[in-house]
């Protein structure tokens, strides 16, 4: 799929399968989404650190950019959650059943040679599963202040895809499987 | 030693970041090593990571718990004299197929035999990845690479019917890509009594990039474990390679030696060799 073929795509609907942790009160709310944006900045410092590594240090960037950006989500939460101790609470959570949850990167989608244009459609992923998942709280939460603030959420994940999508335009898609290609290859022992 | 609750995946993983490639399957198995662990509640004190040489043999470093990276193929042999030495300690071996089946290979067959309670977990890329790409006991015949031209012609080791037919006690194959799924099945296997072998598929895409492919191919084994090695062994031999959960759930008796109730004096032993 090309970069263009993504601007327009549709985020995923709402009551899509969910293996979220179960949104009982805000408190459980605000923990989860805590923690989604904590696991994603996690990730994104684990995917430069390998990108480090293998002397990417483009993508390096871009992947600290993301944890960067992560962060601000994080720590945004934590001061909307007020006196409610997120950090404890979120450690309190099930795990997600799928084992990451949904702001966590695919690890095996990684590449030493990929470019920003990957690393932004592996983040656009994310975002469309966290937007999916709060829209799945919105669909089915029973108590009306959740639906409320998980509306907001709601809105903060379809900005995040919207932006994954503006900036997926300033990095063209590589042409062909030719990025792969490496002229160097690992294969060095004969 | 009681489960604690507490405990989180993260409270497993060390200081020490992994150098494995990017999309290496080795990443998805060390979480599912910490999740595991952390859903069996064990102190990090009271597990033990022995491992061998290769890139899967890395993990007990990035672990929190006890480790000890080992000698080339050797992982089993450390990892059962700590068993006979320390039953308390939760044993769990990791390694590779070239490690686990080629130069460790006959200690593969003693541990499954032996059958102390142990876990095996092999993460299968059939290569050797950590020296560039040889190929491994489970390559394919017609793997053909400048370092094996026109493939090896050689009949691959099949690791899952050796080890029932060895003696072990617990069986399964995983898949990297669902981490979720392989700490399940590490549970259960290490709280299974005895050897507990569990395969995980996990691509090497430096060296074997057509692996990405397996995400598409594995697919969860259609019926449910069985206690009868006749039965496992005919569906073993006849899977795809890529059936995955546990295959074959035992009923032996592992194997617990008695230490330290000898009444042989070493002393008098060491005498013989007295020049």
């Amino acid at each position: 799929m090309s970069a263009s073929d993504d601007r327009d795509r549709v985020p995923a609907k709402p009551g899509e399968p969910c293996d979220g942790p179960p949104v009982a009160n805000l408190a459980d709310l605000f923990a989860v989404a805590w923690r989604i944006e904590a696991d994603a900045v996690e990730r994104y410092h684990l995917l430069a650190d390998q990108m480090e590594t293998f002397n990417n240090t483009e993508l390096a960037l871009v992947f600290r950019d993301l944890a960067r950006a992560e962060g601000i989500h994080r720590d945004e939460i934590q001061r909307m959650a007020g006196d409610i101790d997120v950090v404890a609470h979120a450690r309190s959570l099930p795990d997600w059943g799928r084992g990451e949850s949904p702001e966590k990167a695919d690890l095996g989608d990684a590449h030493y040679l990929m470019t920003p244009w990957h690393a932004l459609k592996m983040a656009l992923a994310g975002e469309e599963r966290a937007l999916s998942y709060f829209q799945h709280v919105v669909a089915t939460a029973g108590d009306p202040k959740v639906q409320e603030m998980a509306k907001e959420f709601v809105e903060e994940e379809a900005e995040h895809v919207n932006l994954c999508h503006r900036l997926l335009r300033k990095y063209p898609a590589p042409q062909g499987e030719s990025w792969s290609d490496d002229p160097d290859p690992a294969i060095a022992q004969e | 030693m009681t489960a604690d609750p507490r405990l989180k995946a993260q409270d497993y993983k060390s200081e020490i970041k992994p150098i494995w490639c990017p999309g290496c399957g080795d990443y998805h198995v060390l979480l599912a090593f910490t999740r595991a662990f952390a859903e069996l509640g064990l102190a990090p004190e009271d597990i033990a990571v022995v491992s061998g040489i290769g890139c899967s043999s890395r993990i007990p470093a990035y672990t929190s718990c006890y480790g000890f990276h080992g000698v080339h193929g050797r992982a089993l042999a450390v990892a059962a004299g700590l068993k006979v030495a320390r039953p308390d300690l939760t044993v769990v071996v990791a390694t590779g197929d070239g490690d686990g089946y080629s130069i460790g290979g006959n200690h593969f067959l003693h541990a499954c035999r032996r059958n102390l309670d142990i876990t095996y977990i092999v993460m299968d890329n059939h290569i050797y990845g950590m020296t560039k790409g040889q190929p491994s006991p489970t390559t394919e015949p017609d793997f053909d690479t400048a370092l094996s031209p026109g493939g090896t012609g050689l009949r691959p080791f099949h690791p899952l019917v050796i080890a029932l037919a060895s003696g072990a006690n617990f069986i399964a194959r995983c898949f990297s890509g669902q981490p979720a799924e392989t700490a399940s099945v590490i549970v259960e296997a290490i709280r299974h009594p005895g050897f507990s072998f569990v395969e995980v598929l996990s691509p090497c895409v430096t060296f074997r990039p057509d692996q990405r492919e397996w995400k598409n191919l594995v697919h969860p084994a259609p019926v449910a474990a069985t206690n009868d090695p006749a039965v496992a062994a005919r569906r073993i031999m006849t899977d795809d390679g890529f059936n995955l959960g546990v295959l074959y759930r035992g009923d032996r008796r592992p194997y617990r030696p008695e230490v330290g109730v000898s009444s042989a004096d070493l002393s008098e032993l060491e005498r013989e060799f007295e020049i």
